[in-house]
């Protein structure tokens, strides 16, 4: 009865083990973003686009009204996908869309707003960065939806038809 | 006194790099232990994607600003959760990973214990 009592007590415990790390095995090793998320617009310090003009985030979120930040890089192939849904919520009343180009060339910038037109009521730069960092994005593109000082809604990746639908229903 | 002099300029001199030293062994050493989240299986460190190099900068930028070891990783644990940390910490979800290699080490050290020096006596 002794005899038989540690290697059935052992057997037990490494079925537990087995379980568990099986279990742990099907868990997703890729980081997938929370995209429903509420929490505070981050504090940053940044350069207004095209010019030296240094501006605190708080400046630029200060109303209790709809925002939307839009990570984009004139390198970046699904921001020209993306653009014409920009465009269109631009076109929006109660929304603003704030853009933050992304480690881009000024020139390079500049001339993706002037072939695909500007959607945004204002553009930071972000040479090294940084500052998308501080947003917990991973790459371009990368929107945000803000309200009342706080981040509403993620989307990682373009905008589409889907996206835009239900950006719009959230802003009425 | 000239003698002086070159020595406190050596001095200044190669604790400067000591310095400087220390701190870029620290900024290797928390990079290392970031998780690339764009680049699967790749320590911010070893990665040279876009995601990866803006980390390294920010890692800088943090300790030039006087951040601890600690305070890094919870920064940046606040932005993308418990995931972008390669070194597990001791929470809930991680008791067990922790306790496991314990619990084998003593009740593997009782089995030695029980069969052979007890019933070897």
């Amino acid at each position: 009865m002794k005899t038989k009592l540690i290697p059935s007590a052992l057997i037990i415990i490494f079925c537990i083990i087995f379980l568990i790390f099986y279990k742990g095995l099907q868990n997703s090793n890729i980081y997938i973003p929370k995209n429903n998320i509420e929490i505070d617009v981050p504090t940053f310090n940044a350069t207004l686009f095209d010019t030296d003009k240094e501006i605190l985030s708080e400046e630029i979120f200060k109303n209790n009204k709809f925002y939307f930040m839009n990570i984009w890089s004139s390198w970046c192939i699904p921001c020209r996908e993306e653009h014409q849904f920009l465009m269109n919520l631009g076109s929006q009343e109660n929304i603003e869309i704030i853009g933050l180009n992304y480690k881009d060339k000024n020139q390079n910038a500049k001339k993706f707003l002037k072939e695909f037109n500007n959607p945004f009521k204002l553009i930071i730069s972000d040479i090294d960065g940084t500052i998308a960092i501080e947003w917990g994005a991973i790459g371009v593109p990368e929107s945000f939806l803000i309200y009342n000082k706080k981040i509403i809604k993620k989307i990682v990746g373009p905008l589409d038809e889907n996206s835009l639908l239900e950006i719009k229903k959230i802003i009425q | 006194m000239k003698y002086l002099r070159y020595l406190t300029f050596f001095f200044i001199i190669f604790n400067f790099n000591s310095s400087h030293a220390q701190e870029k062994d620290l900024q290797i050493k928390i990079t290392k232990n970031l998780r690339c989240l764009i680049c699967q299986g790749q320590s911010v460190y070893d990665s040279d994607s876009e995601f990866a190099n803006s980390m390294k900068v920010l890692v800088k930028k943090k300790l030039n600003e006087g951040f601890t070891e600690k305070q890094i990783y919870d920064y940046f644990k606040e932005k993308y959760g418990q995931w972008i940390l390669y070194d597990p910490e001791f929470i809930k979800n991680t008791y067990f990973l922790w306790i496991l290699p314990i619990l084998m080490f003593i009740i593997g050290g009782a089995i030695i214990f029980k069969l052979f020096i007890i019933k070897g006596k």
